[in-house]
């Protein structure tokens, strides 16, 4: 007998009923039993940041969390960001700054500093954007353009 | 309207950045079934048994015995006429495991937790047999020796003769998406569509088909979006060939996903080698001669890439210097340790480590300045085109066009102006160890024989092309519709590219060594043009007058001095439907062209890196405090993104040179099977890089004049890296072996050389 369980999430605002096995990633049950596959799986033991989605408006680890956890939760994946094809000031400072270039880090990077951006109320130094930064990896970019990309939202939001 | 040089926003972003990329595990098919891959824990030994698990359903666990006998991965390029055969790898172990992480058997199931679930019960019986890990004892699979000129007189007449040894240590790409693969089956004709072969797939559909024996039109590989390639993924793997013939066998969709755990031993390694270097100068520290003997570490098997790392790393060690005699020596051997490919500046990222601290060593002997040592050696733009008598990857070695000492300069000014000599200054002032170094390279890019391409105009005007190029993520996309556009005079916007689908590109070559832009490039203008004279051709029978009395101009074709005369190249695209009365009788169908484009030699970019770098003599740590390239790309389709692959390359060279290791224990156990062991570089451990490209030496060999920007960033890091430690601790000798981790600092400062 399986281990199943009923659950009920919210992503992006759309509501979510699903049974999944107790031992089901967030990052599968969000990937292949919803279909939300921007959020990516680049190492499932926590350290390169591509899986991270907002759980309740933290940035979590989905690889880290199992499905069953976020049972009655709100989550927001990178497909949440834009407004329709609109791109959010995050993601157009993203193109912008050539802040991607496979993009398989992207939306890990995206949701990471959706989350900081929004407990700032100054201007970061390059230093402070890159020490936070640094929880995530991307092998192609050198970080250079995420860095730059992140500082003037900053700035932007800041006025 | 000029397309070429404008820093356009990529095409690939709003996907990307919207989650809407098409990766290949963001496919599912419906009653696909997950395969697992079960690998061998132990480095050497005889295979005995493999046993399924008791309660594991019948078939779900696939050894050698099922596969058709003496399957073994074919070399895609043969070099030196070495033949290989001996030492390529089976696709599932049979008698034999040669190394931790080799493939003894699949475990397939409904569902990839259940796979897992089985395949961590298969039992493996492995008789153990001793484990070489040491370079030197390993077997020899091939050697080799490259070079020219009298190197022995050249050495018994110098006035100076430096000899440095080197080594490099094992890494590897790491892409951050791991390999995947899903093979769906027609099962009335066993046609298979292949999803997640990107990088040669034209190449690997036919080492398929013949694998199979079946005819190549009958496999459908499919471009998709790809977590970084840098060498080692897509190419062909002891699963890219399981996948496919389970879902022939099956009738049914597989679908297989690495873990980072398997990538970590299972996809290809690079660059460790031992080198013993020297060189011979006279009284004025000019160059008489270089000699390089160097010990290859392979791993268990000869994979895909053969030994083109070796024969890469002898031909190009001689850089952009003026070398009158050369000689190198490589061994290539095999130990159990993963198998090896390519990386990123494969061969140059060893061999200019080790040139350049060569020169760094001798410069300090001579009394000389390390900048001006090298400028007095290397080659000048009259010098140039100049040959080496020596091939690399079949082609003879002619080194295209350059000023290097050109760039050099511009490179040291740029630094200075950036405050990076005045910092080294303040910060030594304050008692830091810090230090400067520099290093000179060239690179190589644009490897053909040929790349093909097709341009087609819809009905609507909108362009598609279909190259045989591969999306990496290294915006290939755009670069290839910044060229499209720039040939048709039409608005990048309506061109879309397809890459890497082999049904509508069969001919493609893949995006690998820097040449997608170059060679792809190329054909991709050709076949562009070809439409446009089409168009044109076409035009003046619809506005009826001569050819010559036409120009292109914004999207339509137009009488020059006749404003309003005009035709759109959607209306000649209807023209050109079967029917129309501009369509004669012979003619085919259609705005299109297919185009070939083929190269003689390589073109040959180069470049200067700079390093400034503060050690902590406590903790051995070293800071990159300053980074610069400086990088003549021939020209720039879009700076941006040359730019953007000089970063990414600066990052993964800091990787290699400080960082990134794989080691192994005496028993042949990988050390380094998580991100935990393998630490790839994050923003904190780089700085803000500067990047100066350069566009003084346009490639004659092309009709762009481009060169390849994919590898620069990377190739010269580990020797400016090097080099800079080596300045920071004093040192007289060489820094002596990269990644040079907090522990080998340390190490060299209690030695004190
Ligand atoms: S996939 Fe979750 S942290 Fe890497
Ligand atoms: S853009 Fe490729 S991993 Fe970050």
């Amino acid at each position: 007998m399986k281990d199943i369980h009923l659950i009920a999430l919210a992503v992006n605002g759309n509501e979510h009923e699903i049974v999944v096995e107790s031992r089901r990633t967030l990052a599968d049950v969000l990937r292949h039993d919803l279909g939300y596959t921007g959020t990516h799986v680049g190492c499932e033991h926590g350290i390169c940041g591509a899986c991270t989605v907002l759980l309740d408006g933290e940035p979590v680890r989905s690889c880290l969390v199992f499905g069953v956890q976020a049972d009655g939760c709100e989550v927001r994946t990178v497909e949440g960001l834009a407004d329709g094809e609109e791109l959010s000031d995050l993601q157009k400072a993203f193109s912008r700054c050539h802040g991607l270039q496979c993009g398989f880090c992207t939306p890990g990077f995206l949701m990471l500093s959706e989350a900081y951006l929004s407990e700032q109320d100054t201007v970061p130094d390059e230093a402070e954007v890159r020490e936070v930064l640094a929880a995530n990896l991307c092998r192609c970019t050198g970080y250079q353009g995420i860095v730059e990309a992140v500082r003037q939202v900053a700035e932007e939001r800041m006025g | 309207m000029t397309s070429i040089g404008e820093r356009l926003p990529r095409k690939e972003d709003p996907r990307l950045l919207r989650g809407l990329g098409r990766f290949c595990d963001d496919q599912d098919r419906a009653g696909q079934v997950w395969m697992r891959v079960v690998r061998s824990p132990i480095a050497h030994g005889r295979l005995v048994e493999v046993r399924k698990p008791g309660s594991a359903p019948g078939g779900s666990v696939v050894t050698a015995r099922d596969l058709p006998p003496g399957l073994r991965i074919p070399v895609r390029l043969t070099v030196q006429g070495i033949d290989l055969t001996e030492y390529l790898q089976p696709v599932l172990a049979a008698d034999e495991v040669r190394y931790v992480g080799e493939p003894v058997a699949v475990v397939l199931a409904d569902d990839p937790y259940e796979a897992e679930d089985i395949a961590e019960r298969v039992e493996v019986d492995i008789d153990e047999l001793p484990v070489t890990v040491d370079t030197a004892s390993g077997t020899k699979a091939a050697e080799f020796e490259l070079g020219y000129g009298p190197v022995e007189s050249a050495f018994a007449q110098a006035a100076h003769v430096v000899t440095v040894e080197f080594d490099v240590g094992r890494h590897s790409a790491v892409p951050l998406e791991p390999r995947a693969l899903l093979a769906d089956v027609d099962p009335a004709t066993g046609a298979l569509r292949i999803f997640g072969m990107t990088k040669v797939p034209v190449f690997n559909r036919d080492v398929l088909a013949g694998m199979l024996g079946v005819d190549e039109n009958l496999i459908h590989v499919h471009a998709m979006d790809t977590g970084g390639g840098f060498g080692v993924r897509g190419e062909f793997y002891p699963e890219d060939f399981l996948v496919p013939w389970l879902a022939r066998k099956l009738r049914r969709p597989v679908k297989w996903v690495e873990d980072r755990a398997e990538h970590l031993v299972a996809a290809n390694h690079s660059r460790q080698q031992r080198h013993v270097a020297s060189a011979a100068f006279d009284e004025n520290g000019t160059l008489l001669g270089l000699k390089d003997d160097v010990l290859h570490d392979n791993g268990a098997y000869a994979r895909t890439h053969g030994i083109i790392v070796p024969e890469l790393t002898l031909a190009m060690l001689p850089g952009p210097y003026r070398v009158p005699a050369f000689h190198g020596r490589i061994q290539v051997m095999l130990t159990n340790k993963t198998p090896c490919g390519t990386y990123r500046a494969p061969g140059r990222f060893e061999g200019t480590s080790v040139r350049e601290q060569l020169f760094d060593v001798a410069a300090d002997r001579m009394g000389i300045d390390r900048v001006e040592l090298r400028r007095r050696n290397l080659l000048t733009a009259d010098e140039l085109p100049h040959t080496r008598a020596m091939s690399t990857l079949g082609t003879d070695v002619v080194l295209d066009s350059g000023d290097y000492a050109g760039l050099l300069d511009k490179a040291m000014v740029e630094a200075d102006r950036l405050g990076y000599r005045s910092q080294l200054e303040s910060l030594r002032e304050r008692g830091h160890s810090a230090g400067l170094g520099v290093a000179v390279f060239l690179e190589k890019s644009g490897l053909g024989p040929q790349e093909t391409a097709d341009v087609v105009v819809g009905t609507s005007g909108e362009v598609r092309v279909h190259s045989g190029g591969t999306s990496l993520g290294q915006g290939i996309e755009t670069v290839l519709a910044q060229v499209t556009a720039d040939a048709l005079a039409v608005d990048p916007a309506v061109v879309t590219v397809v890459n890497g689908d082999t049904v509508l590109q069969p001919f493609g070559g893949g995006s690998w060594a820097s040449r997608s832009t170059v060679v792809g490039g190329s054909a991709v203008h050709k076949a562009a043009l070809a439409v446009r004279e089409r168009a044109i051709q076409l035009a003046s029978r619809m506005l009826e007058v001569s050819e010559d009395d036409l120009e292109v101009a914004a999207g339509t074709i137009r009488v020059k001095g006749a404003p309003g005369m005009s035709v759109s190249y959607a209306e000649v695209a209807t023209a050109c439907r079967p029917g129309s009365p501009h369509l004669r009788n012979d003619e085919p169908a259609g705005l299109s062209a297919r185009r070939r484009f083929e190269v003689e030699h390589m073109t040959y970019p180069y470049g200067v890196h700079l390093a400034l770098v503060d050690v902590d003599t406590g903790t051995g740590h070293v800071k990159v405090l300053r980074y610069l390239v400086a990088y003549d790309v021939g020209r720039a389709i879009n700076p941006t993104l040359v730019e953007g692959q000089l970063l990414g390359g600066v990052a993964q060279g800091v990787g290699g040179a400080l960082l990134e290791e794989f080691r192994y224990d005496d028993a042949g156990q990988p050390q380094a099977v998580t991100f935990m062991d393998y630490q790839l570089p994050t923003a904190a451990e780089l700085p803000h890089i500067d990047i100066l490209v350069a566009q003084d030496a346009p490639a004659p060999g092309n009709p762009l004049g481009v060169k390849g920007a994919g590898e620069g960033g990377v190739t010269a890091a580990g020797a400016s890296i090097a080099g800079a430690i080596r300045d920071a601790l004093g040192l007289t000798g060489p820094v002596g072996r990269l990644p040079m981790t907090a522990e080998r600092v340390r190490g060299l400062i209690e030695e004190g050389t």
